[in-house]
């Protein structure tokens, strides 16, 4: 084989691989519930439009980790959140940002649909309305329709906008829920166990969704599906005892992850 | 490695292990049988060879459905994950090397026809004592888990190509002295290659092995002695 085939053979077995921008970087990120340490210095890089998943048998502080992401645990009065998270570069947690502005940018899927008691049309429009992002009532329908055409439920649900959204089936219900997240146009979108409470068809529709979502959005989801991680992700972090165990892309970490606690939680041998 | 918390998940993939050594015994017993029914005119063992050779098929057929059952089931993980691929491309090799000892054996009647003195099968002998060696090797070492064996058993094949050049050129001479040991020369020709060809297998075993065990591709190219690449015939 002379030189050049060794180049172009080098070439079409690696395709230059996509460089993706740093969208949140948690840098030294420790978590307290009062007295007890949830979360152990964890630094964790969110590439940008890709899916990271947070993995981790429960209590591991996957969840803890995801909820500072956009500042759900000032909520709970005995959190205290230590180290840096950034956002674009931004400290999130410097009291000059808006919470409120924060999580518009940093959109939220929580594990079981929670519509809010009113029509489909509401639970979409509530968010743009309260923020301000639409001046009349055409924008707003516009919004509405393309947020629940990124969900993938507006086929579904176009004849019926002003019918409750809890008479919807749990797999719609989420779609909406997912509709109402990309309805403020976040940046970031975290998805905590986002399927858990869903059939395996709803399930398959979710995932199908979220790698549709990822050309825009950059997405963390919290997974207790290891297939589900495998499947959807990009990029996996595996979270034990409140520590960041080990990150990486996802085809490596299911298929030859380089931490022993890594390896012995995804192949089901934790004791 | 730990147990998994559903203990039938470890017992399913031992299952597969078990079978995966079964099969290397069997070959490497298939490949010791056919050198010997070959360098003693031995018409009955050859037939029992070909015989075992179903053994073989029924055998990987068996653990391909285990495999197979076991993804469905468990969706295997990781070095489980491998393990479960590893096994089902292993077999595969294996069941053509029982396919190879069982093409040795069907020559045994045709070079025993021919009055071939037996000192021309001398290399050939020589070959299947390193054919052996690796073959009964490359399963242990998995089984133990045992990368750095791995790599050199690999490494090893080298041994084998070696000699079947040596083994080609001397049964070309045997030919040109004798044009009446054409027959018999041609058939034990194919049966080098035979052999060489189940050291190729052994060879694809280790690598797979070596996969499953580190997760680590081994290098693409093994390093070649010039001397054999230079003069080899074709392979």
């Amino acid at each position: 084989m002379n030189v050049l085939t060794e180049v172009a053979v080098e070439k079409k077995l690696n395709p230059m691989t996509k460089e993706s921008n740093i969208k949140m970087r948690g840098k030294d990120v420790t978590v307290h519930y009062g007295e007890k340490q949830a979360l152990f210095a964890v630094n964790l890089d969110i590439p940008e439009r890709q899916v990271t998943a947070l993995i981790g048998p429960s209590g591991c502080g996957k969840s803890t980790f995801l909820r500072c992401l956009n500042r759900m645990n000032d909520t709970i009065d005995s959190a205290r959140v230590g180290g840096n998270i950034t956002l674009d570069g931004e400290d999130i947690y410097d009291p000059k940002i808006d919470v409120v502005e924060l999580r518009a940018r940093v959109g939220m899927v929580f594990q079981k649909p929670n519509p809010f008691p009113k029509s489909i049309y509401e639970n979409v429009a509530y968010g743009p309305r309260i923020h301000g992002l639409t001046r009349n009532k055409a924008e707003l329908d516009e919004v509405v329709e393309s947020s629940l055409k990124k969900a993938a439920l507006w086929s579904e649900v176009k004849d019926r906008l002003q019918e409750s959204g809890t008479g919807l089936s749990g797999g719609q219900q989420q779609r909406l829920c997912i509709a109402r997240a990309i309805a403020v146009s976040p940046e970031v979108i975290l998805m905590d166990e986002p399927c858990s409470a869903l059939d395996p068809i709803a399930t398959a529709k979710v995932e199908e969704l979220i790698d549709e979502l990822r050309a825009n959005y950059t997405i963390i989801i919290v997974t207790h599906s290891m297939q589900q991680a495998a499947r959807v992700s990009q990029r996996t972090a595996m979270f034990h005892l409140g520590y960041l165990v080990e990150e990486g892309a996802t085809d490596k970490m299911f298929t030859n992850p380089d931490d022993k606690r890594t390896q012995d939680y995804i192949t089901g041998r934790f004791g | 490695m730990g147990e998994h918390t559903v203990a039938s998940f470890d017992e399913e993939l031992e299952h597969i292990d078990r079978l995966l050594r079964d099969m290397d015994e069997l070959a490497a017993a298939m490949v010791a049988a056919a050198i010997r029914a070959l360098l003693a005119s031995d018409n009955a063992m050859a037939q029992r060879v070909v015989s075992d050779d179903t053994i073989m098929d029924a055998r990987q057929r068996e653990l391909d459905d285990s495999a197979i059952t076991l993804i469905a089931k468990r969706q295997p993980m990781a070095q489980d994950l491998r393990a479960v691929v590893g096994a089902i491309r292993m077999a595969g090799d294996l069941e053509r090397i029982g396919d190879l000892a069982k093409n040795i054996a069907k020559r045994v009647s045709a070079v025993g026809q021919s009055a071939t003195p037996r000192n021309l099968s001398h290399g050939i002998d020589a070959m299947a004592d390193l054919v052996l060696e690796q073959l009964r090797g490359v399963v242990e070492h998995y089984v133990s888990r045992n990368a750095d064996a791995l790599k050199e058993l690999r490494a090893a094949d080298e041994r084998i190509d070696v000699k079947y050049t040596a083994v080609f050129r001397e049964l070309l001479t045997y030919m040109m002295e004798d044009p009446r040991n054409i027959t018999a020369c041609t058939h034990l020709l194919f049966c080098a290659k035979n052999l060489e060809r189940i050291g190729d297998h052994v060879t694809n075993i280790a690598e797979n092995s070596y996969y499953v065990v580190t997760g680590k591709q081994l290098p693409a190219d093994r390093p070649k002695l010039d001397e054999t690449t230079m003069s080899a015939p074709a392979t």
